[in-house]
């Protein structure tokens, strides 16, 4: 069941996440990073691919799939282009996500005002 | 009152967060969230025809949409520090943390304010992904080929 997938496999990732803030000194900021940096290094091992068949949107919708995407955007970037392409490359598909929150952001900032 | 005493009183004192609870409903909201996505993927694959990588990258950007709206309407706040990690390790946490650095520095102005403050949060999250996905990336070269 796809729906299971998701809801488990986004569910434990944030269980772990809950686990570090409640019982280490690091900040959302440090373990919203880590994980980042551990979508990249599961890129890197394959597994990252593996997650995505298994619990689909489950695994494309937390942070850590930014840091898979950025891998795999590099090491696509290298196959079609060289070294140059590790650069190119990159940012290609994690492109969606700045793009997005950047646009949107800023409208509804210049619509909303502060909260007090 | 002596050093262990003061700890002591303050440990007493200090409100206990409970963690068991806090993890429970970290996990339901965020599968919630991975659930909720996966049906916009399904949805959007078998309404709109799109493929489902695309579907993927459409529902990105939506969860982006949702969370940073709710952020500006100003509810999203309080739903972030009862569910915790449950918001801030999806997507919605990224977008969160950029509408309120937004919203919260507009006071400032546009640039010292909005502009300089936006990837307050976020920031590390770009620079760190960045860094250790162009670092894995020339080793996955190096062995992979």
């Amino acid at each position: 069941m796809n729906y299971l997938a998701a809801f488990l496999f986004a569910g434990i990732a944030c269980f772990f996440a809950q686990l570090l803030l409640d019982n280490t000194k690091l900040t959302p900021g440090h373990v919203t990073s880590l994980f980042t940096i551990l979508g990249a290094f599961f890129g890197f091992l394959g597994l990252y691919d593996k997650f995505i068949d298994f619990a689909g949107a489950g695994a494309t919708t937390i942070i850590s799939n930014f840091g898979y995407v950025l891998y795999k955007g590099a090491y696509l970037g290298f196959q079609e282009q060289g070294i140059l392409g590790l650069f190119t490359g990159l940012l290609k598909n994690g492109s969606c996500a700045i793009v997005g929150a950047v646009l949107f952001s800023f409208i509804l900032v210049l619509i909303f005002k502060p909260r007090d | 009152m002596d050093k262990e005493e003061y700890k002591k009183l303050v440990k007493r004192l200090t409100p206990q967060e409970n963690k068991k609870k806090n993890a429970l409903v970290a996990f339901l909201v965020g599968g919630i969230v991975g659930a909720l996505a996966e049906v916009s993927v399904s949805l959007m694959v078998h309404f709109f025809a799109v493929a489902r990588a695309d579907a993927c990258l459409w529902t990105c950007l939506l969860v982006i949409f949702i969370a940073s709206l709710f952020t500006a309407l100003g509810f999203f706040d309080n739903w972030v520090t009862e569910a915790k990690a449950g918001l801030i390790l999806p997507t919605t946490g990224f977008a969160h943390s950029v509408t309120s650095a937004g919203l919260d520095y507009k006071r400032d102005g546009f640039i010292t304010g909005v502009g300089a403050n936006m990837f307050k949060l976020a920031g590390s999250v770009i620079l760190y992904g960045i860094v250790s996905a162009f670092l894995f990336a020339v080793l996955g070269v190096i062995i992979h080929g």
